[in-house]
């Protein structure tokens, strides 16, 4: 069955994170777009996306992070992740959205990610080959 | 100075014998009428004269027996001044009689004497040029004649070939040049039969492009009322006969085929006989009648067989078995029919005799006939199981319903890692299915069945949506993407091709299915679809 995703935004310091619950799907759209929208309305150093609590993320779920990329890109924001499974996190190397979002293990992780590491997570600097 | 209004015509007659035919015009000044031609005939022995003659010859004085001459001199004629270019006579320069009555001087003969070394060679170019430029023409008529051939053959060949659920179907058509006779349809019959045709018209170009499609539309009258080969092809013969060209007829092998049972009844009208390759090496489609259009009155024989799981029929036009090798040796039947028996399955039975067939001949050689087939040919029989069969209604969200009961039914199947996949790649292929085949229409359903065989399990996801529509699809690129050059979405046929071992798509009237397979026993690391080098 379909759940409804909720994402609830808190802060650690400068950081944001998007506490994501439920599919990424569709239906997530709305609630994504005020989660962003609340999470940068202060201009954070970054945002993470927490994924630990998402069972299913399909394709439009993906476009929706997508939509979040071009966003953090436009504003020079650094953007992470952290608590994907292994299946997604195969799917957001194969889509490289894990060439242009810094995927860690863990929330520590991607909220003391050095800036250096952000940006090259932003895809700034690019040069990432796949076929 | 005689005034001389003479012309003279040449014309060729294929060398080396040369026709001349001079017309020898000469007109004295109170003569209003023009002169009438004069025909010196290849065998007169004038020509021969003229030819070896050393300047102007004086017609009255020469004692020839030659029709030509005894013509000029009745003409008046007085002077014969031969125009010869590079050793070759090419025309005649004939002079009445000087306006003052004198006869020619020693003075105007040597005039007209370099006059005919002047004019001989211009005289020359001037038929040279004029010949070229007939030749382009009649070659021009000639290349628009064989493309009018061209495109009233294609226009009457199937644009595409029907789909049969256990059977796949090929076609293969290739013209001469010379545009040849070659034809082959496909016709859809009452009770879900399908009649499949070859043919080949003698004669080549336009003539056989026109019977070809005379032939096409009499068999695609009586095919649906008449059903039997036999029946088809006897009154296809009667509609033909009266009026056929003569020295033209027509071969043709016209089957029935049974797709459920895969019982094919054929009849021949004096076609090349067509092979099926069977688990017993190649068989011959033999059945007794006439060319159409030879001859009316004519029954054709009708026979049938039941082509098996794996069998293939190769149906072929004479430009297969007659194919020559730089050695001037047919391809033959005996050939062909080995490659048949030698078809292993698997691929299209036509790539094998077409690679078969270049080696033959060579690479780069002009292909002197039509060349036309046609396979038909029945799946392998299936061993797979049903494991699954559930419908959902096309509305957003079901996906998660039928990767969840998909992922169940086959949890002991697959390791962890590719049942993920494919339980995404089943997600993906729903959303697909019920978005751009049924429009989110809850009342159609989304068929989902899913099958295993000892070496593979395939879901097959099914929708109302038809063939699908369009190009193709673009490639999703994340940069583009994020510049806004690409949309957002469109990600889902790639993670099914990336998810999955294997997906192929078939349709079946609006019926479109989606089948992703994948192979059991493979290890949990191993990567489907291979478009990525992470």
């Amino acid at each position: 069955m379909t759940t409804e995703t909720a994402a609830e935004v808190r802060r650690r310091g400068r950081v944001a994170l998007i506490d994501l619950v439920g599919d990424v799907n569709a239906a997530a759209a709305d609630n994504l777009d005020h989660a962003w929208a609340e999470a940068t309305a202060d201009g954070p150093d970054a945002v993470v996306l927490n994924f630990a609590g998402t069972g299913y993320i399909n394709s439009t779920g993906i476009a929706l992070i997508v939509g979040l990329l071009a966003k953090a890109r436009a504003g020079g924001l650094p953007i992470r992740a952290f608590g994907l499974s292994p299946h997604y996190r195969e799917i957001f190397e194969i889509t490289r959205l894990a060439d242009f979002l810094a995927i860690t293990g863990d929330e520590d992780s991607a909220v003391g990610a050095a800036p250096r590491d952000a940006d090259s997570a932003m895809g700034t600097t690019g040069g990432t080959s796949h076929g | 100075m005689t005034t001389l209004t003479g012309s003279l015509r040449r014309r060729f007659l294929g060398r080396p014998t040369v026709a001349a035919r001079a017309q020898a015009a000469v007109r004295r000044p109170e003569l209003a009428e023009d002169p009438a031609p004069i025909d010196i005939a290849p065998n007169d022995p004038l020509l021969a004269y003229l030819q070896s003659a050393r300047g102007p010859v004086d017609v009255q004085a020469l004692q020839l027996d030659s029709p030509a001459l005894a013509a000029l001199k009745a003409a008046d004629v007085k002077l014969a001044v031969p125009l010869v270019s590079q050793g070759e006579l090419i025309g005649v320069l004939n002079l009445g009689p000087r306006r003052s009555e004198q006869e020619y001087s020693t003075d105007d003969r040597k005039l007209l004497d370099n006059l005919a070394a002047q004019a001989a060679p211009a005289l020359r170019v001037g038929q040279l040029v004029r010949q070229q430029e007939a030749e382009a023409r009649t070659r021009e008529r000639f290349e628009q004649e064989l493309e009018v051939a061209r495109l009233i053959q294609q226009n009457f060949l199937p644009k595409q070939l029907p789909e049969l659920t256990g059977w796949h179907m090929a076609a293969y058509y290739r013209p001469a040049r010379e545009v040849g006779g070659d034809f082959y349809d496909v016709i859809p019959l009452p009770g879900d039969q399908v009649a499949f045709v070859i043919g080949d018209v003698t004669d080549k170009g336009v003539p056989a492009a026109l019977v070809m499609a005379a032939t096409r539309s009499a068999l695609r009258a009586f095919a649906p009322r008449l059903i039997e080969p036999g029946a088809v092809l006897e009154r296809a013969n009667e509609h033909l006969c009266p009026d056929m060209p003569e020295k033209m007829f027509v071969t043709c092998f016209y089957g029935v085929l049974e797709p459920a049972t895969g019982r094919f009844r054929f009849a021949n009208a004096g076609h090349d006989v067509p092979y099926v390759k069977t688990a017993d090496g190649a068989v011959e489609l033999r059945a007794r009648g006439m060319p159409l259009g030879l001859m009316a009155g004519m029954s054709y024989e009708q026979r049938e067989m039941v082509l098996a799981h794996g069998d293939s029929v190769l149906l072929h036009s004479d430009g297969v078995v007659e194919a020559h090798d730089p050695q001037r040796r047919m391809f033959g039947f005996p050939r062909l029919k080995e490659a048949v028996a030698a078809y292993p399955g698997g691929a299209d039975v036509i790539d094998l005799v077409l690679t078969d067939l270049l080696a033959h001949t060579g690479p780069g050689v002009e292909q002197e006939d039509d060349i036309t087939m046609v396979t038909i040919q029945r799946a392998p029989g299936s061993t797979s199981r049903l494991l699954l069969d559930f419908e959902l209604p096309s509305v957003e969200g079901n996906e998660r319903a039928a990767l969840d009961r998909v992922g169940a039914a086959v949890a002991t199947l697959l390791p962890e890692a590719r049942l993920d996949r494919l339980k995404t790649a089943v997600g993906e292929a729903t959303m697909n299915a019920m978005e751009h085949g049924n429009s989110y229409r809850a009342d159609v359903p989304v068929c989902v069945r899913v099958l295993t065989e000892p070496e593979a399990v395939h879901v097959q996801i099914s929708d109302r949506g038809g063939p699908p529509s369009g190009g193709p699809t673009e490639t999703p690129d994340l940069e583009a993407k994020l510049a806004g050059l690409q949309r957002p979405r469109g990600w889902g046929l790639f993670l099914i091709k990336n998810m999955v071992d294997e997906s192929r798509e078939f349709t079946e009237g609006d019926l479109h299915t989606l089948e992703l397979s994948m192979r059991l026993g493979a290890a949990d690391d191993e990567h489907p679809g291979g478009t990525h080098d992470d």
